[in-house]
């Protein structure tokens, strides 16, 4: 082997897979340059967010939403009005504040600005029992917003509980779990709910005299149950059916042969898989638990009396529609654009996060 | 799935629907006499053919026609015993009548039985469209009811059609003017409208048109306009079939069997109309069932803004008067109907789409 040399290939052997170098060339540039990693590598939640901030409809929507926030938050300690109490100047009860349109001032309060005196403005006026309407909207918007975002949670865990139990456990359980649903799901929702806000609030007003929660009102209460009774079953059935598809991946058996526990299994390996789908469903189930809410404040069987809420107003304006039209619009732009907001961001959040529609 | 197998199948869900039909048309027949033993034995029928049905359409028919019967059934007693557990009977008022007087009416009543023979007298009278007696008017409440309906009936009928047609015709356009100035205005105005809830809707417009405009005259019994709580009720359904309908013809409109339709020569309409459209509708047909649904809850608040005196009005005033019979007989009849609308709309989807599997 004394003559060896590199750039001369040895002697290829008849049915040798020897290569023969001068058959290659090296890589052009632009060759290399394919290799190049053109785009840092992203992870499913900024790769969503990216996408979710390039949805103009979904960033109006969360501006909208935020700002309504702030104002909802802000505005009580700015305004110096309650939302349940008459306007007071010097003190006294003011009766000429009765029905003023937005940005005027009563009998008393002129006088007491010609003294020199600085009344906060009536943004929307006052209403007929002399209090400020728009401090009532804003109590109004938190309320809708509150009984959104408290429904939705209730929904979120109990259906979360439920699917999951019954997805995972399969068989029979399942069976007897999902039957229970199936019935509950073909309840007329709406009609239950009136029917048990109807008796709640009656059974509930009496044995909640002088608690905590008698604050809250036995309607709203109601409200809640009312949630928590019926409306969980369609995040029951979407989280069964996403664990469903996830449990016979490899994965989970790996989980299972090293010995881990099924609430383990559920809650490390399953969930954090489903967990866009179902954040997407409850984000979708905020406006329409307000949509619920208006609706049964309207008819008479929302909060109670003197807390306002969005649809409650809505319902009040109704007894004097020709003579203050404006009342009935500030509520009912209220709710149209909180509803809106949160249909939109919901589309914006599914665009961007469903795994069905990523391509 | 080949063809025969598809046509036998076919064949067995028609005489199986056409059965359970003929069971319901001899039930209603002899409604007054025989109406416990027809209905026994039209649920005898059923479970039998759910258990016994060798394939899986009869199976499916018969399983959702005794949900149905199981949804109905447990509505009324839903109703019955949240009505029972209300404190205070409906005698029991500030001027109590005398003791013999009481026992007379709650003899009447049956109000001196057990609960649960209330219940099951109670579920008789049901099926004899018996639905007991206000305790505010004196009047039994299937009358009222059924005069009521009428106006409703007419109602809803016609915001249902409207919704349908011009929602299917809006959402074809849509898809078929894909990003252009159409598509957009449709979409932007059909986004607004779902948010917008059907009685902000209905009072804006009777602000609006009636009382500042003076086109339409208040809804009286001497002019019946419906122009208005029509288009109350029916914008956002319509807005909902129209977002449906295009996102399903779109699908449809890629499919390979369009364009071979179109690489034949077939007309432009013809292929709109025959090979698209008729596919479009199938997810459509699902939507009816909640759409009745959310038109008979709706139509509550739409007519009472409206105050049409249809059946909604009597509702709402039931809830405002806590007249509990009164709520008790209109929900189980809105049930029934919401539950019948469902399970039709259910299984003609089931008829008109061979892809999809009986389970």
């Amino acid at each position: 082997m004394s003559d060896y040399n590199p750039n001369i290939p040895p002697k290829k052997r008849p049915f040798s897979l020897q290569l023969d170098p001068a058959k290659f060339e090296p890589a052009t540039d632009e060759e290399k340059a394919q290799q190049e990693v053109m785009r840092e590598s992203t992870t499913f939640f900024r790769d969503g967010m990216r996408k979710l901030f390039h949805n103009p409809l979904a960033v109006g929507s969360m501006i909208v939403l935020l700002v309504i926030l702030v104002t909802i938050v802000i505005a009580p300690l700015i305004v110096p009005y309650s939302y349940s109490g008459m306007i007071t100047v010097d003190g006294k009860r003011d009766k000429s504040a009765k029905n003023l349109p937005p940005f005027t001032y009563s009998k008393l309060e002129q006088q007491a600005i010609d003294n020199g005196e600085t009344v906060f403005p009536h943004i929307f006026g006052t209403d007929e029992l002399c209090r400020d309407y728009f401090i009532r909207v804003i109590y109004g918007a938190r309320v809708s917003l509150s009984v959104g975002f408290f429904a939705s949670l209730i929904v979120l865990i109990i259906g979360l509980l439920y699917g999951s139990i019954a997805g995972y456990a399969g068989g029979r359980t399942d069976l007897i779990m999902m039957r229970i649903v199936d019935i509950i799901y073909s309840l007329p929702d709406t009609l239950m709910v009136i029917l048990l806000s109807v008796v709640l609030d009656q059974l509930l007003g009496q044995s909640l005299q002088n608690t905590a929660l008698a604050s809250i009102g036995p309607n709203m209460l109601s409200m809640f149950a009312v949630f928590g009774l019926l409306y969980w079953v369609g995040m029951a059935r979407l989280v069964r059916g996403q664990i469903l598809s996830i449990k016979n991946n490899e994965y989970v058996l790996a989980a299972q042969a090293m010995g881990a526990k099924p609430g383990r299994i559920i809650r490390r390996h399953i969930l954090p898989n489903c967990m866009s789908v179902i954040i997407i469903s409850t984000a979708l189930q905020i406006p329409s638990a307000i949509f619920t809410e208006s609706f049964l404040s309207f008819i008479g069987l929302g909060v109670q009396a003197p807390m306002p809420s969005l649809g409650s107003l809505a319902n009040s304006a109704r007894q004097a529609l020709q003579a203050y039209p404006y009342k009935m619009i500030f509520p009912a732009v209220g709710i149209c654009l909180i509803v809106l907001s949160f249909n939109l961001l919901g589309d914006g959040l599914r665009d961007a996060f469903d795994p069905k529609l990523r391509k | 799935m080949d063809m025969t197998e598809r046509k036998r199948k076919e064949r067995q869900l028609i005489a199986t629907t056409v059965l359970a039909l003929v069971i319901f048309a001899a039930g209603l027949l002899f409604l007054p006499i025989l109406t416990e033993k027809i209905l026994l034995g039209a649920v005898l029928v059923l479970i039998a053919g759910a258990l016994f049905f060798t394939n899986n359409t009869g199976r499916y028919v018969c399983k959702r026609i005794l949900l149905a019967f199981l949804t109905i059934f447990i509505i009324a007693a839903i109703t019955f015993f949240t009505m029972n557990a209300i404190p205070g009977g409906p005698f029991s008022k500030e001027k109590a009548p005398s003791a013999a007087v009481q026992a007379v009416l709650e003899e009447r009543f049956h109000l001196n039985e057990p609960v649960g023979k209330q219940f099951l007298l109670y579920l008789e009278g049901l099926m004899q469209g018996n639905f007991g007696i206000s305790t505010k008017t004196g009047r039994e409440i299937s009358t009222t009811i059924f005069d009521s309906f009428s106006i409703s009936a007419k109602l809803g009928g016609m915001a249902a059609l409207l919704a349908i047609v011009l929602g299917v015709l809006l959402g074809s356009i849509a898809a078929l003017n894909r990003a252009k100035a159409a598509d957009r205005v449709i979409i932007f105005f059909t986004t607004l409208f779902v948010a917008v809830p059907s009685f902000i809707m209905a009072t804006l417009l009777l602000l609006v048109f009636c009382l500042q405009l003076n086109w339409f005259p208040i809804f009286s019994t001497e002019n019946q306009s419906y122009v208005l709580p029509v288009i109350a009720l029916m914008l956002s359904p319509m807005s909902y079939i129209t977002r449906l309908t295009k996102t399903s013809m779109l699908d449809v409109l890629g499919q390979d069997y369009i364009r071979t339709a179109r690489a034949k020569g077939v007309k432009q309409w013809l292929v709109i109309f025959k090979h698209a459209l008729r596919n479009a509708l199938i997810p459509v047909i699902t939507y009816v069932g909640p759409m009745t649904a959310y038109i008979l809850t709706g139509s509550m608040v739409v007519e009472s803004v409206f105050t049409t005196g249809g059946l909604g009005t009597k509702f709402v005033q039931g809830i405002t008067n806590r007249d509990y019979p009164m709520i008790m007989g209109t929900t189980i009849f809105l049930a029934m109907l919401m539950v019948t609308a469902t399970l039709l709309s259910d299984l003609v989807y089931k008829l008109v789409d061979p892809r999809i599997d009986f389970d």
